[in-house]
């Protein structure tokens, strides 16, 4: 039972930086700086309104500090809670408990990374871990590709259903001017590419491209007077396992069957209302993973529901719209951008891509390797 | 109490490793703790006992790394008899043959000047 209320707060301007390739010597700092003054002109607000900061990132230890910095911005509140791709669903929780108890009135969530400029293993150093390093996985790679094999053991889920994960980001990813990949993909391909740790080949596998991303929070009743439609948030859950994937319990089983539940609990809602769904797709078994421990269908059911185009455009789920990790933009801890999708679809601006009626848009994030899950439910105006 | 001046719950199992053994401890309720820690996790136990697996155990998950320029490597979670599980890799026998539910048995890895052992597996015959 969360102590926060639905729709206290609202989502009130939300903006990618540059994506894909920067300059040499761009910072992250310069990315999140760089989101935060769009996501600013896209509510009306200055940047002196922000008293609360948000923030985590690979490259940037001390997230909230050095941002606050480079904007030359004195938040009374800082969080810089850091559990990889998630950490920004747990910041909406942890902005909504701030503003609800008025510790801050303007909250700035931020992150940036060049780590396809400077390397992914630059980017993200690993922790030294004397029970795993010596079997030398390529991680995060492997751990997901652990969760995979399991999954096809114990439910018969395909190489091909995998595939499918990635054809289906790939055809939203064409009809969005801001994704990174430019070319339909076929399962083929998907199965003939590079394999990097079986079952996943590179294209079971998200980009490393730069990137990052800023929303802006306030109360429910200040976005009433901003300049764009206000995403309500109506629910959210937070809840980890483990940190390693020797730790993990059930390699089938996510802490999303924790967040999710807490999140509609706290939203009132149910799967069957949600309009659109936005999944960390860090690979492409945590779209199949997430949809079944979520509650969009039964354990096991994931690559079977995922199968036919069924979530891909035209198909029975508008899932990951944008084109999500696999084909749309993945710098690093993506989770930002799974949600920025979200937020733009229940505000109706997705162009070509938009999902008719989108009143309710459910964003998923996952960090570490299934580690930590973290789900957001976001509503227009007529949701509340 | 493991005594962090004395001994790392680390260097306690790597001692083990260099005498053949694959150690892991045992709380209070009976139950294998893997990996070793200083405490017993969710009790926070001080009372940690020391045990040498008889080294047998089934592969939970699998998967094969390609790495540039590399031969195919295995990484294998192993569920061991006793209760626990842990990372490894299964040797003498092609990586993408190693299947989940494969019975297995342990020994050590040399290791290198840079690596100290490590415990691996390899095919025990029959599967569960």
């Amino acid at each position: 039972m969360s102590g926060l209320k639905r729709g206290s707060i609202a989502v009130v301007g939300a903006a990618e930086s540059d994506l894909g390739q920067v300059a040499p010597h761009t910072s992250p700092v310069d990315l999140m700086a760089q989101a935060t003054m769009r996501a600013l002109d896209d509510c009306g607000l200055k940047l002196s309104d922000i008293d609360g900061v948000f923030s985590a990132a690979t490259q940037v230890r001390t997230a909230p500090m050095t941002l606050a910095e480079y904007l030359r911005i004195k938040p009374r509140f800082f969080d810089g809670t850091a559990i990889g791709g998630s950490s920004f669903m747990a910041h909406v929780s942890h902005t909504q408990a701030a503003i609800e108890h008025g510790l801050c009135e303007v909250a700035l969530i931020a992150y940036g990374s060049t780590q396809r400029s400077v390397s992914r293993a630059a980017a993200s150093p690993r922790e030294r871990n004397p029970y795993e390093d010596p079997y030398r996985p390529f991680m995060p790679t492997s751990a997901y590709a652990l969760a995979a094999s399991r999954h096809m053991h114990q439910y018969g889920t395909t190489r091909e259903q995998l595939a499918e994960v990635a054809v289906a980001a790939r055809q939203w990813a064409l009809l969005n001017p801001k994704a990174w990949e430019k070319e339909p993909l076929t399962i083929e391909q998907v199965l003939n590419a590079r394999m990097v740790s079986y079952p996943f080949t590179v294209r079971d596998c998200c980009l490393v491209v730069d990137g990052g991303g800023a929303i802006i929070l306030t109360s429910a009743a200040r976005a009433k007077s901003l300049r764009k439609k206000p995403a309500y948030v109506l629910g959210v859950g937070e809840s980890l396992s483990h940190a390693t994937i020797s730790n993990m319990p059930d390699l089938t089983v996510t802490a999303a069957a924790e967040s999710g539940p807490n999140a509609f609990g706290m939203a009132k809602l149910k799967p069957a209302d949600v309009d659109m769904i936005s999944l960390y797709d860090a690979f492409t078994i945590t779209p199949i993973l997430f949809l079944e421990d979520l509650g969009f269908c039964p354990k096991g059911e994931g690559g079977h529901f995922v199968s036919g185009g069924a979530i891909a455009p035209g198909g029975k789920y508008a899932v990951n719209t944008s084109g999500g990790g696999l084909s749309y933009c993945h710098p690093g801890m993506y989770g930002l951008l799974v949600m920025i999708e979200a937020i733009r679809q229940v505000r109706g601006e997705c162009g070509t891509r938009q999902v008719k009626d989108c009143e309710v848009a459910l964003a998923h994030g996952n960090g570490g390797v299934l580690s930590s899950q973290c789900t957001v439910i976001f509503g227009s105006e007529s949701t509340l | 109490m493991q005594d962090l001046m004395k001994q790392s719950p680390f260097g306690a199992y790597l001692e083990h490793l260099n005498k053949g053994e694959l150690a892991y401890q045992v709380a209070d309720d009976g139950k294998a703790v893997f990996f070793p820690r200083a405490v017993a996790p969710g009790t926070g136990s001080s009372n940690l006992q020391w045990r040498v697996s008889k080294g047998l155990g089934t592969v939970y998950a699998t998967t094969v790394v390609y790495a540039k320029d590399q031969p195919p490597l295995n990484v294998a979670l192993i569920d061991l008899d006793e209760g626990f599980r842990m990372m490894s890799r299964v040797e003498d026998i092609d990586p993408m043959q190693v299947k989940i539910g494969m019975r297995v048995k342990f020994r050590v890895h040399p290791g290198d000047e840079k690596q100290p052992p490590y415990p691996v597996f390899t095919p025990a015959g029959g599967d569960t």
